[in-house]
C-alpha cells in the first residue's frame, strides 16, 4: 500500500515534469514564431501589399494585442488542435502533417532497424575485443557514419547505386508511373500496397526505401555501437560473468546469454532515443531523395517563411521526442525485474 | 590418500603488464579432502583459484605440472576446459549480490548449470534445481526458484550459489571467500551446509579465505600464502605449532573471546619471507 | 574578506605548456587522433594561407571555362560559372573555421555558466535551469536551428547564432553533472569556510575541474557544428551564394552532379574529413584526459 502511494507520487511527479516541458516547448515555439524578427504578416501578404491589407492581416493575426494575450490565444489554439492554415498548401497544418508523417515514419523505422541490426552486434564485438584491431576498426567505421554529411552521402549514393549501378530505385517513394495506383488508406506505402495486393508497387517501394534508409541507419548506428560497447564493457567485468564461465558456458554463450541479457533494457532506451535523432537526418535525406515526408514538408515551408507550418512542425518533433523519452522510460520499467517490484 | 584430485607443481601466474608474478612457484596436492588457503588480500590466493579454473585469459601461467585427475590443466584446450568447468570442477564466488545474474531467476541460473552439461528436458532440469535448493536447506524451494537475486537475502543467495555449483556433482570445488560478504549470523550456517554436502558427496574442497579460525574449523590442511608464495603448509589441527613467523604473526593478530583485552599485536613483515623457500 | 585568503598557487605557464605538450604527444602516438590533428593543422593552414594556396580568385567567374573536369590548371575542376573549385574549397575552410570558432567560444562559456551555477546552488535554481536545458534538449539540434534561422532569416551569421542557441544544453548538462560530484568535496567546503564568495568558488575551483570534460565535449561538438552548418548551407539557410561555404557548394553542384561529379565530391570529402578529424580528436582527448586511463599506461 505504501509502495503504491510512492509509485503514484512518482507517476504524478513524472507527469508534472512532462507537462512543464510541454509548456516550455510552447513558449519556445511561440517566441520563435512571434517575437523573432521575421515578419509573419509579410509572409502572408507578400512584399508589395498596401498598407490597409497589411493592417487588416496584422489585426487578424492578433498581433495588435498584448504579448501575454497572444500567448494565451496560441495556447488555446494548440490545446484545441488548431494549428492554423499553411500558406503554401492552403490546408490546415495538422492535416498536412498527418498526411506526410507516415512516409517519414516508414523511412525512419527501416533506418532504425538497419542501425540496430548493424550497430548492436558491432558494439558487442568491439567490447569483447577491447583495444584490439577489431575494436579500432569498428570505432573508425562507426565514427565515419557519425561524421558524414548525410545529404552528401545520399547524393553520392544515388549517383553510384542508382545512376551508375542501377541496384536501387531513384528518388521518391516509388517509380513515377506507379504514383496514384494504390489507394491511400494509411499513407504507409508498404502497408497500402500490400493491402491492395499491388506487389509491383510494393517491390518498387522497397527498392526506393533501401538506400535512404540504410544511409540514415548507418549514421545512427554510430551512436548505437558506441553505447552498446560501453554498456557491454560495464557488464563484462561483473562477477556474474565469472559465475557463468565457472558453470562451463563458452565465451560466446556467456556474452550473449548473460552479459547481453543485462544490457537489453538499456539498449531499448538507446534505440528509442536514436529513433528520435533520426528525424534530424530525415530532414536532410528527404530533401535529397525527394521523399514526400515530414522533412520535405518542413524545408519547403522554411524556404518560403511559412512560420505557422514551421512552428507546428517543430512542436510535433518536440512532442515526438518527449513521447519517445516517456516510452523508453516505460519500457525500462516493464523489462527490468529490479524496477518491477 | 587415494589418487590426488589436484597435483600442482611450481605454478606461477603473471598478469599481462604486471611487473612481477602474482603467484610464484606454488606446489601442492589435493586428495578428497578440504584444503584451506589463507593469506591477506593481495597475497595471490584468489588468483591461484582462478588460474586453476583457467579463467585468466590475459595472464601468463607457467608450471611444471598442473594435473586435475586425468586432465592436464596446463595444456588443455578451451574446448576441453568447457567440459571440465562446471561439471567436474566448480567455484563458489564471494558475494551473491554480484555473482548472480541480476535479471534471471535464481532457479533458472541453477538449472542452467545442469543443462549446460546434461541433455535433458527443461522440466527435468527444474526438478533437479528444486531438489538441490532443498539440499541446501531452503524451505519452499519451488517458490524460491522463481525469485530474482535482488529478492533473496545474502545468506540465501550464497546457498543458491552453492546449489548451483554442487548440482553437477563435481570432484573439486574451489570456494573463494564463500562467507566473507555475509552477515556474521549466517556465516556458520552456510558453511555447515557447504561442509555437509562436501563430505557427503566426497568432493575435494579448496577453501580460500583470510580467516584463520574459520579455516581451522572446516579444513584438514592449510596453506599459508604471502606475496604470491606458499610460506608454510600445516595440518589444521597443528596450526598452533606453526613455525613461520608470518603464520605466527597472523595467529597472534587474531582476537580471542577468552583472551585479554589488550591491544592486538601488529604484524611485522620481513622482506626475506618473499624469497626464502617454503617450509 | 578575500584578502585573508592565502595566496593561491598560480599555474605557471611552463607547467601549462608541458601539460599541453604531454597531451599532444599522447594524441600523436595513436594513429586515429594523429590523423585528426593532422587534418586540423591542414584546415588551419589552408584557412590562414588561403590567398597563397588558392590558384584562382574564388569569386571570379569565367564563362568560357565552366564545368571543366579536374586538371593541372584546375585541381578539382571548375563549377557552373567557371570558378575554380579547389580555390573555393581553400577559402571555404575560412568559413568553416570561423563557424566552429564562434560557436565554440559562445557555447562553452554559456554551458559552463548554466551548468556550474545549477550544480553549485542546487535546489530551485537547479530545477529552473535544468528544466530550461531539457526543453532545448527535447529537439534534435538541426531542427531547432532550422526554426531559429527561419525566424531570423537565412544568412551565415544567423546560422552561427542558431547553432549556438541549440548547442549549449549538452555542455550545461555535463558541467552540472561534474559540479555535483565535487560540490560537497572538502576543498570546496574549505574555500567556503575561508569566506570565498560563490562566484569566486565557481570560477576558481569548480570551473577548472570541469574543464577537461567540457573541452572533450566541445571538440566532439565541433563535428556536429560543422555538419549542422553544412546542412543549413545545403538547405539554403546558411551561408548564401556566392560565399564558398562547403554545404552551399554541394547544394549548387547538385544540379550538375550526374555529369560533373567533382562539384559535389570534393566539398563533401572536405566536410567528411574535417568532421571525422574532430570526432577522432575528441575520442583521443577522452583517452588522454581520462585519469583512469592514464594510470594504466
Amino acid at each position: 500500500m505504501i509502495l503504491d502511494r510512492r509509485r503514484m507520487t512518482a507517476l504524478i511527479g513524472q507527469g508534472g515534469s512532462i507537462f512543464v516541458t510541454l509548456f516550455g516547448l510552447l513558449i519556445l515555439t511561440f517566441v520563435i514564431g512571434r517575437i523573432m524578427p521575421a515578419d509573419p504578416v509579410r509572409a502572408i501578404v507578400g512584399e508589395d501589399a498596401t498598407r490597409e491589407v497589411y493592417e487588416t492581416v496584422y489585426r487578424q493575426l492578433g498581433l495588435d494585442r498584448p504579448m501575454w494575450e497572444q500567448f494565451f490565444l496560441y495556447v488555446r489554439d494548440v490545446a484545441t488542435l488548431d494549428f492554423g492554415t499553411s500558406i503554401r498548401t492552403g490546408q490546415p497544418v495538422l492535416t498536412d502533417i498527418l498526411r506526410v508523417l507516415p512516409a517519414t515514419i516508414e523511412l525512419a523505422t527501416f533506418a532504425i532497424l538497419f542501425g540496430a541490426i548493424v550497430g548492436i552486434p558491432l558494439g558487442v564485438l568491439a567490447a569483447v575485443n577491447k583495444d584490439r584491431w577489431a575494436d579500432h576498426l569498428i570505432r573508425v567505421f562507426s565514427l565515419m557514419g557519425h561524421s558524414m554529411p548525410i545529404f552528401w552521402t545520399g547524393m553520392i549514393g544515388l549517383l553510384v547505386f542508382y545512376a551508375w549501378l542501377g541496384w536501387v530505385g531513384g528518388s521518391g517513394r516509388m517509380d513515377q508511373f506507379y504514383i496514384g495506383l494504390v489507394p491511400e488508406r494509411t499513407n504507409f506505402l508498404l502497408i497500402d500496397s500490400a493491402i491492395a495486393g499491388e506487389w509491383e508497387v510494393f517491390r518498387s517501394a522497397i527498392n526506393h526505401i533501401l538506400l535512404p534508409a540504410s544511409l540514415l541507419g548507418y549514421s545512427s548506428s554510430a551512436y548505437i555501437t558506441r553505447m552498446t560497447r560501453s554498456f557491454m564493457l560495464d557488464q563484462i567485468n561483473q562477477e556474474y560473468i565469472t559465475t557463468a564461465r565457472v558453470k562451463g558456458l563458452s565465451n560466446r554463450q556467456t556474452i550473449w546469454r548473460h552479459a547481453f541479457g543485462n544490457i537489453r533494457v538499456q539498449l531499448v532506451t538507446i534505440v528509442a532515443l536514436a529513433y528520435g535523432a533520426l528525424l534530424e537526418g530525415a530532414v536532410l535525406i528527404e530533401t535529397v531523395f525527394a521523399w514526400p515526408g515530414f522533412g520535405s514538408y518542413l524545408t519547403a515551408n522554411l524556404l518560403i517563411g511559412d512560420m505557422n507550418a514551421v512552428m507546428t512542425c517543430v512542436l510535433v518533433v518536440g512532442v515526438i521526442f518527449i513521447a519517445l523519452n516517456v516510452i523508453s522510460d516505460i519500457l525500462y520499467r516493464v523489462f527490468d525485474p529490479r524496477t518491477r517490484a | 590418500m587415494s589418487d590426488p584430485v589436484l597435483d600442482i607443481r611450481n605454478l606461477s601466474v603473471r598478469y599481462a603488464g604486471a611487473p612481477g608474478p602474482a603467484v610464484r612457484d606454488v606446489s601442492f596436492t589435493l586428495g578428497r579432502e578440504r584444503l584451506g588457503i589463507v593469506g591477506e588480500s593481495g597475497s595471490g590466493k584468489s588468483t591461484l583459484g582462478r588460474a586453476l579454473m583457467r579463467l585468466l585469459p590475459s595472464a601468463e601461467i607457467t608450471a611444471e605440472r598442473m594435473q586435475f585427475e586425468d586432465v592436464d590443466l596446463l595444456n588443455a584446450t578451451e574446448r576441453q576446459m568447457l567440459k571440465v568447468r562446471g561439471r567436474r570442477m566448480s567455484m563458489i564466488l564471494q558475494d551473491p549480490k554480484f555473482s548472480l545474474n541480476p535479471i534471471r531467476k535464481c532457479g533458472d541460473q541453477i538449472a542452467e548449470a545442469y543443462r549446460t552439461h546434461f541433455r535433458c528436458r527443461p522440466a527435468e532440469a527444474r526438478q533437479k534445481a528444486v531438489d538441490m535448493l532443498e539440499a541446501v536447506q531452503i524451505r519452499e524451494a519451488s517458490r524460491v526458484y522463481d525469485l530474482y537475486p535482488h529478492e533473496v537475502s545474502g545468506g540465501m543467495g550464497q546457498r543458491i550459489m552453492i546449489a548451483m555449483m554442487l548440482l553437477t556433482d563435481p570432484d573439486l570445488v574451489i570456494a573463494d571467500e564463500p562467507t566473507s560478504a555475509l552477515d556474521v549470523t549466517v556465516r556458520l550456517e552456510v558453511l555447515r551446509i557447504l561442509d555437509g554436502l562436501v563430505r557427503e558427496k566426497g568432493i575435494g574442497l579448496v577453501m580460500i579465505s583470510h580467516d584463520l579460525s574459520l579455516v581451522r574449523n572446516f579444513c584438514d590442511r592449510v596453506l599459508i600464502m604471502y606475496a604470491g608464495r606458499v610460506v608454510e603448509t600445516l595440518n589444521a589441527r597443528e596450526l598452533d605449532q606453526a613455525r613461520h613467523p608470518y603464520t605466527r604473526g597472523l595467529l597472534a593478530a587474531q582476537p580471542r573471546i577468552a583472551g585479554g583485552r589488550g591491544i592486538l599485536p601488529v604484524l611485522k613483515r620481513d622482506p626475506a619471507w618473499e624469497e626464502e623457500p617454503a617450509r | 574578506m578575500s584578502d585573508t585568503l592565502p595566496p593561491q598557487p598560480k599555474p605557471k605557464s611552463p607547467q601549462w605548456v608541458t601539460a599541453t605538450g604531454n597531451i599532444l604527444r599522447f594524441l600523436f602516438r595513436q594513429p586515429p587522433s594523429a590523423f585528426g590533428l593532422v587534418v586540423l593543422v591542414l584546415l588551419i593552414g589552408s584557412a590562414v594561407l588561403a590567398p597563397v594556396l588558392a590558384t584562382h580568385d574564388p569569386y571570379v567567374q569565367d564563362l568560357t571555362a565552366t564545368l571543366l573536369p579536374p586538371s593541372s590548371a584546375h585541381f578539382f575542376g571548375t563549377d557552373e560559372l567557371g570558378r575554380d573549385v579547389y580555390s573555393r574549397l581553400m577559402h571555404g575552410s575560412r568559413i568553416t573555421l570561423t563557424i566552429v570558432f564562434l560557436v565554440t567560444i559562445t557555447v562553452g562559456p554559456i554551458g559552463l555558466f548554466v551548468g556550474t551555477v545549477a550544480g553549485y546552488f542546487g535546489g530551485r535554481t537547479d530545477t529552473v535551469l535544468m528544466r530550461l536545458t531539457d526543453i532545448f534538449l527535447s529537439f534534435p539540434s538541426l531542427i531547432l536551428s532550422l526554426a531559429f534561422v527561419a525566424a531570423l532569416g537565412p544568412s551565415l551569421n544567423n546560422a552561427i547564432i542558431a547553432i549556438s542557441l541549440t548547442a549549449w544544453p549538452p555542455i550545461a548538462r555535463l558541467a552540472r553533472a561534474e559540479t555535483m560530484t565535487f560540490r560537497r568535496a572538502d576543498f570546496i567546503s574549505a574555500a567556503r569556510l575561508q569566506g570565498a564568495s560563490p562566484a569566486r568558488i565557481i570560477w576558481k575551483s569548480i570551473v577548472p575541474m570541469c574543464m577537461p570534460s567540457v573541452l572533450i565535449r566541445l571538440t566532439l561538438n565541433m563535428a556536429t557544428v560543422i555538419l549542422t552548418a553544412a546542412g543549413l548551407g545545403f538547405l539554403g539557410l546558411g551561408a548564401q551564394p556566392p560565399l564558398p561555404e562547403w554545404g552551399a557548394m554541394i547544394a549548387t553542384g547538385r544540379r550538375y552532379m550526374i555529369d560533373s561529379w567533382w562539384l559535389v565530391t570534393f566539398p563533401g570529402l572536405a566536410i567528411l574529413a574535417v568532421s571525422l578529424a574532430f570526432n577522432l580528436l575528441g575520442d583521443g582527448l577522452r583517452d588522454a584526459l581520462d585519469p583512469k586511463q592514464m594510470h594504466r599506461r
